[in-house]
Parts: structure tokens; C-alpha cells; sequence
């Protein structure tokens, strides 16, 4: 899948099913301080990233992710390996 | 002693989502009762129910505070920001107050059943989503409904079959008369979706006069054949009544009486002798003789067994004194853990505005209720002191005296 098309659509479901702040979405944001993604808005992103992409996230893959560039690239690697 | 008065009321039922269209539907007797055919579908033996549908939340709550709500807490959150607008509380008095909630609610099914769906199919309890707990507790009501309003009170779930919203009222009344709480919302929750009543209905304890919906619910009749199951929330503000006073609060009635009992017999049939114990100690602790009551708000569902034995407990206490009982569940259906606290807004309402609603569909009385004086068409009558009966099933029972001051 292409990384534009990644970005698309986790930029989508941040801003229509999580309700984040579409002025906050960049590559340097950070998602727990910039976002506001709590732990729990992290057990609805699992579920609505296992629908889009097929793929279940570990918790213990994310410990490093904290900008959205970050997580692009970590669904891009999971989804294209 | 502290008094108790009732001074907001909100309510979002089948037969209106506002106090104005509720005290219409009561007067004129309308009923919220229709089909619903997802319930033909799952397997029901009756499709018949309160029809009404949840309210729209988005731009209203956020999305964490919409997550965690099951269908009835959308309906109690509604009710209750219309019954602290109505008693004139404010964003500002809940931040600088203590305020409490005690609310009726006893099932959550939706998100239970939904939930271990999810987890048969994909085998990974994550995938439930970070909602499902908090929609699943039979404690969903307050939990959700104490941080949207960010309540530092008492802040817990009454569950007591279908007289829990009754006790809720009663609970907190006697919690502000003890000084420990000078303000509790107070209220009850039902849900109406396909899930939530699919056991009842294997019972074979609904109406399946399919072709009339509207005389389907018809307590105390002798045609009758079950009940309706119905839904919704009502919610009540009650407070100390200085404290009331002092903020220059309307004050709808006092609550002057509460009696409780339990039968100790049967888990799903009623009976006289608890019926009746629940309503003399409600007589008692409001200090007012059978004579004096105006109106009894009974908790008759439309069922032979259940509509019998009360009758025959609001005529051993009542008999002599030919008092106007209604079930105004004939307009509503039963609405279960909402029952108790939506029946003490429709007394307040037919208090407030000097009439006895109907007892819908009440044609033909049976040996039992012959010997009431059951009003089945609208009459005009000023009233002081109502009574209202909440039974539920293991034998819980709840009676409230109101008093207009």
C-alpha cells in the first residue's frame, strides 16, 4: 500500500472516528501530548486499524511510536512486510 | 426533620421527550406503544414495545463520553440535563456544590452481548473496544452520567427490578432527610433494544395483540393479555427543601413518604401482603391516613397475577374510601427500571395541572379490579397527596407519597 494512501486514511479515522483536532494533524505531532490520544482512544485505534488494515498492533510494537510519522511508518512496515 | 421536594424533572419516553408533550400525552390519553419488527426477526413471540429512538449526541457530548454510553444512558442523559435545566442548575453550581445521583437501572445487554460477538469471531478481547466495559455495568447510568456532570455526591446504580427508579427517590430522600446530601439526581433507565428484552419475552409475559398496538397494554382489564415491555429515562432533581427555598427553586411536591418491603416468596409473582406493607409504611412515614390520598399512580403492568394482587392490596388499605387509581402504563407500556421514577413525573404533572390521567384500555373489570375506582378517561381533580407503587420481580416493593406545599 502506498505511504500516501497510509497517511490518508489513518488521517481519516484520527480525525472522523477519534475526533482529533484536524489543525493538530502533522508528522511531528506527538500523539499522546499534541493529540490527546489516551490509553483508551489506543484500544479504538487497535480496533479500527485491525478494519482498515487487517492487522492487529501489539502494544509492545507501539512503546516507541510517538509522532504520527511514526506510526505512518510503523503501519506502512507492518502492512507491506 | 430535613424535607425532601422534588424541583426538576426531565423526562425522554414513548409518549414524549419533554415535560410539555408528556403532560399533553397524559391528558389526552395518547399511546407510545407500536411494532418492532427486529424483534419478529431475532425469534421474539410478541413485537410489540415503546416506540421511541435514541437521541442524537454527536456535537453534544464528545466522542469518549458517546462511547461509553449504552442506549439508555443516552436516554438518561438527556432526561437529566433537561431536568437540571428545569431546576435551574447550572454548569458553575455543579462545580462549586456537592451533588449526588442515585439511578435506577438494571441491565445493559447490547454491549454484552455485542462484545462477546466480537470476541467468538476474532478471539481478542482488544478488539472490543475501550466502550464496551463501561457500557456493560449495570452501574453504566451513574458512572457515565457523575463525570459528564461531574458529580462529587453519592454516585451509585439502584438495582431493584422494575421498582428500581421508585427507590432511587426513596433512597435519596431518606439520604438528604439524614443531612448526609442536600441535592440527588435521581431517576431511572430502560433500554429497548433487540437484546434487552428477549428473555422476558421467552416467558411468554407480553401482549401479542398484534393487530391493536395501541390497546395492547391494558392493566386491570379483563381482556388483557400481558404486558408491554417500553423504555426510556425519567429523571428527578430532589433537594433539601431550605436548601430549595433558598436558591428560589419551583418546587413541584415534597416527597413525604417512602415504604419499602420484600415479599420473600416468588421470584417473579407478587403479592398482596408486601404490596400492601410497602404502601402502609409509605402512609406512615408521610403521617397522612389512606383517607386523605387523591390519587393512586398504580404500578398495575397488564399482567392477570400481578394487576390481581395489587388490586386486591390498594383495596385492603384504600377500599372504603373509593380512591381514583390509575396504571398509566396502558399510554406507555412498562417501563421496567424507568417505571418507578417516569410515574412519579406523570403524578407531578397531573398534580401540577389538577387531572388523573387514564387507565388506557380499562373496559371490563375483573372480580379484582371491580372493586376499584379505576379512572379510564381523563377527569379534572385538584390534588395534594399521590401515592405510587413500583413491585418488581423477587419480590422488591416501593411506594412514594407526594405532597403539593
Amino acid at each position: 500500500m502506498e505511504k500516501s494512501k497510509i497517511r490518508e486514511i489513518v488521517n481519516n479515522f484520527l480525525i472522523e472516528e477519534i475526533e482529533v483536532d484536524p489543525k493538530g494533524i502533522s508528522d511531528e505531532a506527538l500523539l499522546k501530548d499534541d493529540l490527546g490520544i489516551d490509553s483508551l482512544d489506543f484500544v479504538d485505534i487497535v480496533v479500527i486499524v485491525e478494519q482498515h488494515f487487517g492487522f492487529k498492533i501489539k502494544p509492545e510494537e507501539m512503546s516507541g511510536i510517538r509522532t504520527l510519522s511514526q506510526f505512518y511508518d510503523y503501519i506502512e512496515n507492518k502492512v507491506n512486510a | 426533620m430535613r424535607r425532601v421536594v422534588i424541583t426538576g424533572i426531565g423526562i425522554y419516553s414513548c409518549i414524549g421527550k419533554s415535560i410539555q408533550e408528556v403532560s399533553e400525552a397524559l391528558y389526552h390519553g395518547k399511546s407510545g406503544i407500536g411494532i418492532d419488527p427486529a424483534r419478529t426477526l431475532y425469534g421474539y413471540r410478541s413485537p410489540l414495545t415503546g416506540i421511541l429512538e435514541p437521541p442524537q449526541l454527536k456535537n453534544v457530548l464528545t466522542r469518549r463520553q458517546r462511547i461509553c454510553l449504552p442506549e439508555e444512558g443516552e436516554y438518561a442523559y438527556v432526561a437529566t440535563d433537561d431536568a437540571l435545566k428545569d431546576a435551574g442548575i447550572s454548569d458553575e453550581y455543579l462545580d462549586k456544590n456537592e451533588v449526588g445521583i442515585l439511578y435506577g437501572n438494571d441491565s445493559s445487554s447490547r454491549a454484552v452481548i455485542e462484545s462477546h460477538e466480537i470476541c467468538v469471531e476474532k478471539k481478542d478481547t482488544t478488539l472490543m473496544g475501550s466502550g464496551a466495559i463501561f457500557q456493560s455495568m449495570n452501574s453504566t447510568v451513574t458512572m457515565n452520567l457523575a463525570t459528564i456532570f461531574r458529580l462529587k455526591g453519592i454516585n451509585m446504580t439502584i438495582s431493584a427490578a422494575c421498582s428500581s427508579g421508585s427507590h432511587s427517590i426513596g433512597l435519596g430522600t431518606l439520604l438528604i432527610r439524614q443531612g448526609l446530601q442536600d441535592m440527588i439526581i435521581c431517576g431511572g433507565a430502560q433500554e429497548t433494544n433487540v437484546l434487552s428484552m428477549a428473555s422476558f419475552d421467552g416467558l411468554g409475559a407480553f401482549s401479542i395483540r398484534i393487530a391493536e398496538p395501541h390497546k395492547a397494554s391494558r392493566p386491570f382489564d379483563a381482556g388483557r393479555d400481558g404486558l408491554v415491555p417500553s423504555g426510556g429515562a425519567a429523571t428527578l432533581i430532589i433537594e433539601e427543601y431550605e436548601h430549595a427555598v433558598k436558591r428560589g427553586a419551583r418546587i413541584y411536591a415534597e416527597v413525604t413518604g417512602y415504604g419499602f418491603s420484600s415479599n420473600g416468596v416468588h421470584i417473579s409473582q407478587p403479592c398482596e401482603k408486601g404490596s400492601a406493607l410497602a404502601m402502609e409504611r409509605a402512609l406512615k412515614d408521610a403521617g397522612v391516613n389512606p383517607a386523605e390520598v387523591d390519587y393512586i399512580n398504580a404500578h398495575a403492568t397488564s399482567t392477570v397475577i400481578g394487576d390481581t394482587y395489587e388490586a386486591m392490596a390498594i383495596d385492603r388499605i384504600f377500599g372504603p374510601y373509593r380512591t381514583p387509581v390509575s396504571s398509566t402504563k396502558g399510554m406507555t407500556g412498562h417501563e421496567c427500571w424507568m417505571a418507578g421514577s417516569s410515574e412519579i413525573i406523570y403524578t407531578l404533572l397531573m398534580m401540577r395541572d389538577s387531572f388523573i390521567a387514564p387507565n388506557l384500555n380499562f373496559e371490563t373489570p375483573d372480580e379484582a379490579s371491580a372493586k376499584l375506582n379505576i379512572i379510564s378517561s381523563t377527569i379534572e381533580k385538584k390534588m395534594d397527596i399521590c401515592l405510587s407503587n413500583s413491585f418488581g420481580f423477587g419480590g422488591t416493593n416501593s411506594a412514594l407519597i407526594l405532597k403539593k406545599i
